[in-house]
């Protein structure tokens, strides 16, 4: 079986299965007398996510799809052309750049070894390299750490204007959907009507939020916060802070005394530090990753505003050349549009049409035969 | 930082080259490659990267690149000029009305820093044109955004008209448009909600603004670390609103903005500002060519000698030149000098801007903020004034008095004081070399 036909499978449920579905959404729509089970709820609400994400990705989906079977049109045979023009397509998605070039030669080793001359035979190779460098570090963790007894603590990090506070809020709807208790800490005492702005939150998702005036010391609101989840028993607290570039020496200095604070209260806290990123960011991505691993330990990223025609392809080489995974995609302004990243669905979004035709040429040439 | 610039990647495909003597027509095809890649990795979109490398290939091969000694850097130069041209040449005003009130309209993707800009762009009006700006609260969607522009507002004091975010965006511009007129507030900037670029029915809300209040300037705001999507995101806002102008924000984080001339590339709209850091006085009219040097990694020297000019007096920068000619430059000038070292904001800011430092390996985790040039100075301050003319005067026993005095070691004075006596014989050098008048400032060796 070819590797696009494997990867289909996995994602194309078969025929039976499909059945199964469709009842459990028949059931779903008697959901008013409660007869529904919860497995079958539980299966319905995966198959919600799965279209959400489908279609959240749905526009930059056919745009990649276009641009590489325009390029197998454009190009028959493999050559330097082709793969200046490979490069492009990938560059275009801000995979990141040391990743492409990484990519497409080892695709021009694979061109050159396996005696490749016809473009349309290199593009199962191409998927297949692809799903192979995100799946390279795979053996990171993509589910978030929550402590099953006492307390988590998850610090939220990220450059200006990212969506952290937005994030947060979304995180702390869907750990209170969860039924745990949950709180906030207003750590960005800098930006103006930043506090309001979670406190908005707190009260649209009915959390607790700790917070000081504008201006206070961010480190003195952590350690409130963490002292507060403690006593009042909290299941999760997170921690908002301040948008920071990077490069500022001095404000990436106040992120590691906040984390230290955090420390003295819970050592073993935090126990995740997210890193929001904006998937409309380009290059920078990496050092952004780079800088805030080495403050805060980025344990995962929350890729932000996926929504809009931006593919944030440069996640592929921050798990690539960093080793950090992303864990939640922003797919809207919803309060339940964050979901849990499946590194599988994002690499079938971006292929998708493309393994179904890959299928359909399959069974076209097993047909002739 | 995992970039190199452009010099050192033609440098080093140069280097290569060198040992055949003379450059072919395939070593220009060769040095494009390194310039694509060089675009490429700053985030420039690659169709305009290719344009762009169309061009620059028929200039240096119609030049004399493949005569010159030096084709590196004549490559380099036809592209930062072709680069400097593409961005518009020089820089654009804001649009002014003649007749007031002038409305300006803030637009762009969510967390560009439309309302931070907008606060920025109040103060640069009342400063420069002394304009009296009000901003309005268009933004309902966010939660406490007008909270936020009212914050601004008191900051900068400036007013702010907001109807709370019940009210449609359209009625709020309408009655903030007869709010300007009657207390003849002559310059309206709109805050308008970050929206995605594809959201129609958003979109059509920007257009209704636009209708209602036909604004002078329609800034379309971007987030310079913005990648391959830049492209999309000006499109669309260019297609349906005709843009004025566009502010790069967060320029002081150190990606190389090739979004900018990606933007440039499709709107053919001027990018008039440039966003250089989070308070509010941080907003600087844009400079093609400095951008077109910092999209090809090679620093940006003009920003430092006028952030340098505009902090440093120039009577005393006359008084101390005499002083370093004539040999009376003692420590407490030199403390001086310290003090407007520390005006010019973070050292390890100006470092980075410097051509090549990006090459100098830890610079990155060097920690240059202030804090040596503070214990430098406490050292100086607990000197007589007669030990700062003469430090030959400053024997063992005021040496530990110094250092007690200051908090520091006895080897840090010890340091100074090497380090102080080696610059001023660096000073006499250079005085005695005429004809090399040079910014006394720039050769200044500072002891740490």
């Amino acid at each position: 079986m070819s590797f696009l036909k494997r990867l289909k499978d996995r994602f194309q449920p078969n025929k039976e299965k499909e059945a199964e579905e469709q009842s459990a959404e028949a059931q779903h729509e008697k959901l008013d007398d409660g007869l529904i089970s919860i497995e079958a709820f539980e299966e319905w609400e995966q198959e919600q996510i799965g279209y959400k994400f489908k279609a959240g990705l749905e526009k930059s989906r056919e745009k990649f799809q276009n641009e590489i079977n325009e390029l197998m049109a454009r190009y028959r045979t493999v050559d330097e052309d082709f793969f200046e023009a490979l490069e492009e397509v990938l560059i275009s998605a801000d995979v990141g750049f040391n990743t492409v070039m990484e990519l497409t030669d080892e695709l021009r080793h694979v061109a050159k070894v396996e005696n490749i001359t016809d473009t349309a035979d290199l593009k199962e190779t191409i998927v297949e390299k692809m799903v192979e460098i995100y799946e390279r570090n795979d053996d990171l963790p993509e589910t978030v750490n929550i402590q099953e007894q006492g307390l988590t603590v998850i610090l939220v990090v990220g450059v200006n204007g990212v969506g952290k506070t937005t994030s947060i809020g979304k995180l702390a709807h869907k750990y209170k959907q969860e039924g745990k208790q949950v709180m906030l800490a207003a750590g960005d005492t800098f930006r103006a009507g930043a506090i309001n702005q979670l406190k908005v939150w707190g009260e649209r998702v009915d959390v607790d939020v700790i917070s000081q005036s504008e201006g206070s010391d961010p480190a003195a609101v952590m350690f409130d916060a963490i002292n507060a989840a403690k006593k009042r028993g909290t299941d999760v607290l997170i921690c908002d802070t301040a948008g920071r570039l990077q490069n500022k020496g001095n404000l990436m200095n106040e992120l590691s005394k906040m984390k230290n604070v955090i420390q003295k209260v819970v050592p073993e806290a935090p126990h995740e530090s997210l890193l929001v990123l904006d998937a409309t960011t380009g290059q920078n991505a990496l050092s952004q990753a780079k800088a805030f691993k080495e403050v805060t330990d980025v344990s995962g990223i929350v890729l932000t505003k996926l929504d809009g025609t931006a593919k944030g392809g440069i996640v592929l080489a921050i798990k690539n050349e960093l080793g950090i995974p992303v864990k939640f995609v922003g797919l809207g302004e919803q309060l339940d549009d964050l979901q849990e990243f499946s590194a599988e669905n994002y690499v079938y979004g971006l292929f998708a049409d493309m393994i179904s035709n890959a299928e359909e040429i399959d069974d076209s040439a097993e047909d002739e035969v | 930082m995992a970039f190199e610039g452009l010099g050192e990647r033609l440098q080093a495909t140069m280097d290569r080259i060198k040992s055949k003597g003379k450059v072919s027509e395939t070593d220009i095809k060769v040095m494009m490659r390194e310039v694509r890649l060089a675009l490429l990795e700053a985030d420039v979109n690659f169709k305009v990267v290719k344009q762009f490398i169309n061009q620059v290939k028929e200039r240096a091969l119609g030049s004399d690149v493949m005569q010159s000694l030096t084709p590196g850097q004549q490559v380099i130069k036809i592209v930062k000029e072709e680069l400097t041209e593409l961005m518009g040449g020089d820089n654009q005003k804001i649009n002014l009305s003649q007749k007031p009130p002038t409305v300006i309209m803030m637009v762009g993707l969510q967390g560009a820093g439309k309302t931070t800009t907008a606060g920025k762009l109040a103060l640069h009006l009342r400063k420069n044109f002394n304009k009296k700006p009000m901003l309005v609260a268009g933004d309902i969607y966010r939660p406490a955004a007008i909270d936020q522009l009212e914050t601004v507002g008191k900051q900068i004091d400036v007013p702010v008209f907001a109807l709370g975010d019940q009210v449609k965006p359209q009625q709020i511009v309408t009655e903030a448009m007869a709010h300007a007129k009657a207390e003849h507030l002559d310059t309206v900037i709109i805050d308008t909600a970050g929206r995605l670029h594809i959201d129609e029915a958003l979109m059509d809300e920007l257009k209704d603004i636009k209708e209602i209040a036909s604004p002078d300037e329609i800034m379309l705001v971007v987030d310079s670390m913005t990648g391959q999507d830049a492209v999309n995101v000006a499109e669309s806002f260019n297609d349906l609103l005709d843009i004025t102008g566009v502010t790069l924000t967060k320029l002081d984080g150190d990606t190389r903005g090739g979004a900018a001339l990606s933007i440039r590339s499709v709107t053919e709209k001027p990018i008039k500002f440039a966003g250089m850091s989070e308070k509010m006085d941080g907003l600087e009219t844009f400079h093609p060519d400095r951008m077109a040097q910092r999209i090809l990694g090679m620093g940006d020297v003009m920003s430092i000698i006028e952030k340098a000019q505009s902090t440093v007096d120039e009577d005393e920068q006359k008084v101390l030149q005499q002083k370093i000619k004539d040999q009376s430059f003692t420590l407490d000038d030199f403390l001086e000098q310290m003090d407007q070292v520390k005006n010019l904001g973070p050292l390890d800011e100006l470092l980075k801007m410097m051509p090549g430092a990006n090459k100098i390996k830890g610079l990155d985790k060097m920690q240059m903020s202030g804090n040596e040039i503070d214990h430098v100075q406490a050292i100086i301050r607990s000197m007589t004034m007669e030990e700062r003319e003469n430090p030959a005067k400053i024997n063992a026993s005021r040496k530990k008095r110094i250092a007690r005095g200051s908090g520091r070691t006895l080897q840090e004075v010890n340091r100074l004081l090497k380090q102080f006596g080696e610059m001023k014989k660096m000073m006499k050098q250079m005085t005695s070399q005429k004809g090399r008048k040079k910014n006394s400032f720039g050769n200044m060796g500072l002891p740490f």
